[in-house]
């Protein structure tokens, strides 16, 4: 097989990655920081019954980009990481709380109120440090000679703090729809009612940084003008949102909206990357430059790719199914 | 002051690894050990192990719970804080940390959720399935963790092209000359520090006299355990010995202790070596052992510290006393264990209180020499950090400054206190409770309910609301 195309494969198995990753991960952190407000324990433990067996499964996407990154395009995973040290720390910092928290909160009653706020900030803060990632990214990195050659501060900017704001909105949107999906009586019609003022949210915030991309980035806007037929990505999302907007949370079909939801983020995901291709980094790191030797990417290939990564998709969708259907809740979550 | 970024993030890591390490040390024997109940229950159909089984999943769930948050901080340390080690190296590490996401985080991670919450949508044989793949993940995360490891231990299967590392035989990579021994050693490791664990669990129980039919399966499960399990491993450690003489003489001599070439060479059993001074003080040696121990032949000769160059040695002190604690605690679990066997065999094994305390006491013994091997061998490792080619030094962000790495070394202290600090209060609570022969009723929202781990599962009374 060409270099060329193995490049592409990991590109795209990550592109992959990163949209399961915005999608799963995102609607329990969504759920996460809907428990905010969350009146009484009788709803938040519903919620959390909805996300409690599979969301570490969702994060362990963020662990496979990762790697995935490391192995297939060493230079990205570098500079990235790099460029957004205090971030990133923030970001595990969130991980942590949030992920003991789900043990924890079970463990111990009286602190139960601690590691629901640490479930909620948690979800928060690593929602909004991967929003402003990806505004960063968008604004561009400083490299020299293949290396970040930054402040590590950019990521406070104007722009970055928009996304990381507007990510919080869209993860929470994407939490509500999976509520209505799993839960029923109280929570279902809150959830359902929240669909609407968030997806205009979502919609604001989807614009502002759209036309703001076009016009802060010439390079950007040359590539919509030379191929206009991708206006079909952006539009598929906005007829998506349309339809989710004439509906609300009042739906015959319980898995309406998040699939909804979920094309909307697909849109969205594929406009950003189709703006920016071949670059990796925004105008700085293109897929090419960034690849790993031929030998890495042929060995991740034929084990990870051909074999793991299809079991992996095989299994991920059996234990979706075990878990199937509207949670039950009484005494013990899960139930 | 300057502070130095290296310096700081080398604490860093050692610190976050370290931490990190502890919980699968336990959860890679635990994990295999939940399989093995389950099936013997499955077969036997006795109750009992129904018990230790809703017991030690909430010990596993704990430990695991905290085991993933620490681990999925180690996955991005290399990014950021070793920048160009990533960049280097990533070529070959990078795979090798794919191939463990791909193939073992997924497993645990997915599975997990079936075993802790899937026990009645299920049947039960993809139960046992279920346990059987959250321990063959934990293993295979072992496998390539120490491939990793392991080549930047003892780097082969590479090129040096344009000053880039690129792989060139796979095979070599993995199954490189220390990696078996190595990661054998590591795992039985983890399998001495479970059985120690659940030995000492059970002798905890029998000298409180409380959950005695339990108590006593785990005493004998587990003193068995690691009867079995530490005569290979101190051979493996022998062997382990053996490598790094051959490849690694800077960690070797670090570790033996003796400054000159000595033929026959003495073991050194303590001293306090001197750096500055290159010299031991307060040594206690005996003649010829060293040549024994080091090649089976009392007379050989043994290279001294001092053949190294200054600027390619190890600090010495922690691989020097790092290897000593290990062997220390594995002669230790080895008295315990075979002397518990006898002690069972004979039958007055629930009469001897102070065996029993000691049993009982033993139980860091596992994690503590784990966590001294690390240090012998990432320690012994400096100063490079892949052994020949990088030094440490050259590996670090360099855009990082000295005062990012502190701060976020301060807030992982932080951090860290409290989620463990809590984490380990609430094991400490489930091992004192113990195991629990009826599911614990539900008293309203404000009372002891059900643990996260174990008491949701069996508990068809509890009332569903739909
Ligand atoms: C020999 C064993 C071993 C060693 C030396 C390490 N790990 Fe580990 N790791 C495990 C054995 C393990 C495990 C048993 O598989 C864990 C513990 C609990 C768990 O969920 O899986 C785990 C969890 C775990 C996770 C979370 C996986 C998930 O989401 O389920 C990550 C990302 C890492 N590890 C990464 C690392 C890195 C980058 C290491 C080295 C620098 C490292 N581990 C050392
Ligand atoms: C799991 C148990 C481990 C422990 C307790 C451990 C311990 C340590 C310690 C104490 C250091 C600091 C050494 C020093 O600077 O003097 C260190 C450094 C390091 N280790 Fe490990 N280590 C472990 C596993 C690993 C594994 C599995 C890898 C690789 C996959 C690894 C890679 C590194 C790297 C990259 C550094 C930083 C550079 C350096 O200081 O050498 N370690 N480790
Ligand atoms: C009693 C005889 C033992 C001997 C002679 C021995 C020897 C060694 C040696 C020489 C190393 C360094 C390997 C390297 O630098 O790569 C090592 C590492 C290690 N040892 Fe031991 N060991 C013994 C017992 C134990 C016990 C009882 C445990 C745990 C319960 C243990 C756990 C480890 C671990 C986790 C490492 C680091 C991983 C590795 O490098 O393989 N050892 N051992």
């Amino acid at each position: 097989m060409d270099l060329a195309t193995l490049q592409h494969f990991w590109a795209g198995i990550i592109a992959f990655a990163i949209l399961v990753y915005v999608i799963l991960d995102g609607f329990d952190l969504g759920v996460g920081m809907l428990f905010a407000f969350a009146p009484n324990e009788r709803w938040r433990e519903q919620m959390h019954a909805s996300i409690s067996p599979v969301w570490d499964g969702n994060e362990t996407w963020l662990v496979l980009i990762g790697a995935s990154l490391f192995g297939a395009f060493p230079m990205v995973y570098a500079i990235f990481l790099s460029a957004f040290y205090i971030p990133v720390t923030l970001l595990l910092f969130a991980l942590i709380f949030r992920g003991v928290s789900f043990e924890f909160r079970h463990q111990d009653p009286a602190h139960r109120g601690l590691w629901d706020w640490g479930l909620i900030v948690g979800s928060a803060v690593a929602t909004f440090v991967q929003g402003a990632a990806i505004g960063t990214m968008v604004e561009g990195l400083v490299v020299v000679d293949g290396r970040y050659a930054g402040t590590g501060w950019e990521w406070v900017g104007l722009f970055p703090i928009l996304c990381g704001f507007g990510l919080m909105v869209g993860y929470m949107l994407l939490g509500a729809c999976w509520l209505v999906l799993k839960c029923r009586g109280a929570v279902y019609i809150w959830a359902g009612d929240l669909i609407r003022p968030l997806l205009l949210g979502v919609l604001v915030f989807l614009g502002i940084a759209f036309v703001y991309a076009l016009w802060s980035r010439f390079a950007v806007m040359a590539r919509w003008v030379d191929l206009p037929w991708m206006a079909v990505l952006p539009a598929t999302g906005a007829i998506c949102a349309m339809l989710l907007y004439a509906r609300g949370g009042q739906v015959r079909r319980d898995w309406a909206p998040f699939a909804l939801v979920a094309i909307i983020f697909l849109a969205a995901f594929a406009t950003l990357a189709a703006s920016f291709w071949p670059y990796m980094l925004p105008f700085s790191v293109t897929v090419a430059e960034a690849a790993a030797p031929r030998s890495s990417l042929a060995f991740m290939f034929w084990g990870c790719g051909l074999v793991a990564f299809p079991a992996v998709l095989i299994y991920t969708a059996v234990v979706y199914w075990i878990f199937r259907g509207k949670v039950k809740t009484g005494a013990g979550y899960g139930h | 002051m300057e502070l130095d970024p290296v310096l700081l993030s080398r604490i860093q890591f050692g610190f976050l690894i370290t931490f990190h390490i502890i919980f699968p040390a336990f959860t890679i024997g635990l994990a295999a050990w939940l399989t093995v109940i389950e099936a013997t229950r499955q077969v036997t159909g006795r109750e009992i192990y129904r018990r230790l089984f809703d017991f030690w999943i909430r010990i596993f769930a704990l430990s695991f719970g905290m085991g993933v948050v620490s681990g999925i901080v180690m996955a991005f340390q290399f990014g950021t804080n070793w920048s160009v080690l990533s960049e280097q190296t990533g070529s070959i590490q990078g795979p090798l940390l794919g191939y463990e996401a791909f193939t073992a985080f997924f497993l645990e991670a997915s599975f997990f959720g079936v075993v802790l919450f899937g026990r009645d949508r299920v049947p039960a044989w993809f139960f046992l399935f279920a346990c059987a793949m959250v321990a063959l993940g934990t293993t295979a995360s072992s496998f390539w963790i120490m491939a990793n490891n392991s080549w930047m231990q003892v780097p082969v299967g590479h090129a040096i092209v344009d000053g880039h590392i690129v792989p060139v035989n796979w095979r070599e990579i993995i199954w490189g000359p220390v990696f078996k021994i190595r990661w054998l050693h590591m795992l039985l490791a983890a399998y001495l520090t479970t059985a120690t664990c659940v030995a000492a669990a059970g002798a905890w129980y029998l000298l409180r006299r409380v959950h005695v039919p339990e108590a006593r399966l785990m005493l004998r499960w587990g003193l068995g355990l690691a009867a079995v399990v530490i005569m290979p491993q101190m051979w493996l450690g022998h062997l382990n010995g053996e490598y790094i003489g051959e490849h690694q003489p800077s960690k070797f001599t670090a570790v033996e202790g003796r400054w000159e070439t000595e033929a026959p060479a003495r073991l050194v059993l303590f001293a306090w070596p001197d750096a500055a001074a290159e010299k031991n003080h307060f040594e206690i040696a005996i003649p010829k052992l060293g040549s024994f121990v080091d090649s089976l032949d009392f007379e050989s000769s043994q290279p001294g510290i001092k053949t190294i160059p200054r600027d390619e040695r190890p600090p010495i002190l922690i691989p020097f006393f790092g290897f000593r604690i290990m062997v220390g605690l594995g002669v230790l679990i080895w008295a315990i264990a075979w002397g518990g066997v006898v002690l069972i065999l004979t039958g007055v094994v629930e009469r001897s209180r102070l065996f029993l305390w000691a049993t009982f006491l033993n139980f860091p013994s596992g994690f503590v020499a784990i966590i001294a091997g690390w240090f012998v061998a990432e320690v012994g490792r400096q100063p490079w950090v892949v052994f020949g080619i990088l030094k440490t030094a050259d590996a670090h962000t360099p855009t990082l400054t000295g005062g990012q790495v502190l701060g976020s070394l301060i807030g992982f202290a932080v951090v860290y206190l409290i989620v463990y600090g809590f984490g380990f209060a609430y094991l400490y609570r489930v091992f004192r409770v113990g195991p629990q022969s009826a599911p614990t009723p539900v008293p309203g929202a404000t009372g002891a309910r059900p643990l996260a781990g174990a008491g949701r599962l069996d508990d068809p009374s509890q009332p569903m609301e739909d």
